[in-house]
């Protein structure tokens, strides 16, 4: 590996390797961010429902 | 150990002890992928006879690996989810479907980017590729069966009898490359031959493997975790948790 442009060349397989690793770069960022987001979404929904829930108690 | 074993299958237990292995799962991971892309893309040497396009290996393998690897973790926990209707069990197992197929995925388009300038095209009809196909395909009908089900309970059951019939499968792919004559090639590296790889290939090879077993294990859990809250909503501890 001479220099940064041979590097990224990567002998002339560059679209094959770099979509390659690209791609799989994606899917994992795909995979670690939807449970973030399932998360975030199910705790907000829930608390809600227990600040609902405290309420009404009160209300009672 | 069968004591912890029991407390493990616990809901409230599992969700507070996963949630103090996430973390480190995690940072191992991407501690074990940094090294093996730089091991993979810098350190390794060109191939011989491949140049520098044998570096999809790097992707290709250890995601080939983890699909087999992942769908015997669904199937397994699926299993002892329907015979002894460990709720856990059923999570784990139904949480592992949406990560596999994301695997079977890469392995497949890394395959394919890879078939086209060594073998001249992106796809083949030949064993090997078509059982790994057939693998997404599963992976993809237990989602879907378990999405059509309204009640969870036995949305898991129906999907845990698919993801075991669909064990066949696996050692079809396996022994794929010997069973039939494909243009895919044999395994690089078995139990019992010494690899046909350079140690300088083979380190970040392992390494990231072991990088993506880890990122499995991470996102199992978080998915657990979520379709635990989901499934409890209800439960005692649930709002023990968020009411504080």
């Amino acid at each position: 590996m001479q220099s940064l442009s041979d590097f990224l060349n990567m002998g002339g397989y560059a679209f094959y390797v770099w979509t390659s690793y690209a791609l799989a770069g994606v899917v994992l960022a795909v995979n670690l961010l939807a449970p973030m987001r399932t998360r975030r979404r199910l705790m907000g929904e829930l608390k809600r429902r227990a600040r609902r829930t405290r309420r009404d108690d009160a209300q009672a | 150990m069968m004591a912890w074993l029991h407390r493990l299958a616990s809901p409230s237990y599992f969700y507070d002890f996963s949630g103090r292995l996430i973390p480190w799962f995690g940072w191992l991971c991407a501690l074990a992928l940094a090294v093996g892309l730089v091991g993979g893309l810098v350190l390794a040497p060109a191939d011989y006879q491949q140049g520098e396009s044998y570096r999809i290996i790097f992707i290709h393998v250890p995601s080939a690996w983890l699909s087999l690897f992942a769908y015997m973790v669904m199937a397994v926990s699926g299993a002892i989810g329907f015979v002894w209707r460990i709720k856990l069990a059923e999570i784990v197992s139904i949480s592992c479907a949406p990560i596999g197929a994301s695997f079977t995925f890469i392995a497949l388009a890394t395959g394919s980017l890879w078939g086209k300038p060594m073998w001249g095209t992106y796809w083949v009809w030949d064993a090997r590729l078509t059982s790994e196909l057939l693998l997404l395909f599963l992976y993809l009908g237990v989602i879907a069966l378990y999405g059509a089900i309204e009640d969870k309970r036995v949305a898991a059951r129906a999907a845990a009898i698919l993801a075991m019939v669909g064990v066949v499968n696996i050692p079809i792919i396996h022994y794929s490359v010997e069973w039939w004559n494909t243009l895919h090639q044999p395994a690089t590296i078995t139990k019992f031959d010494k690899p046909s790889i350079h140690t300088s290939m083979l380190v970040p090879l392992l390494v990231m493997a072991v990088g993506f077993k880890l990122f499995f294990a991470t996102t199992l859990l978080m998915r657990a975790r979520c379709e635990l809250l989901q499934r409890e909503r209800n439960s005692q501890w649930v709002r023990e948790l968020v009411g504080s």
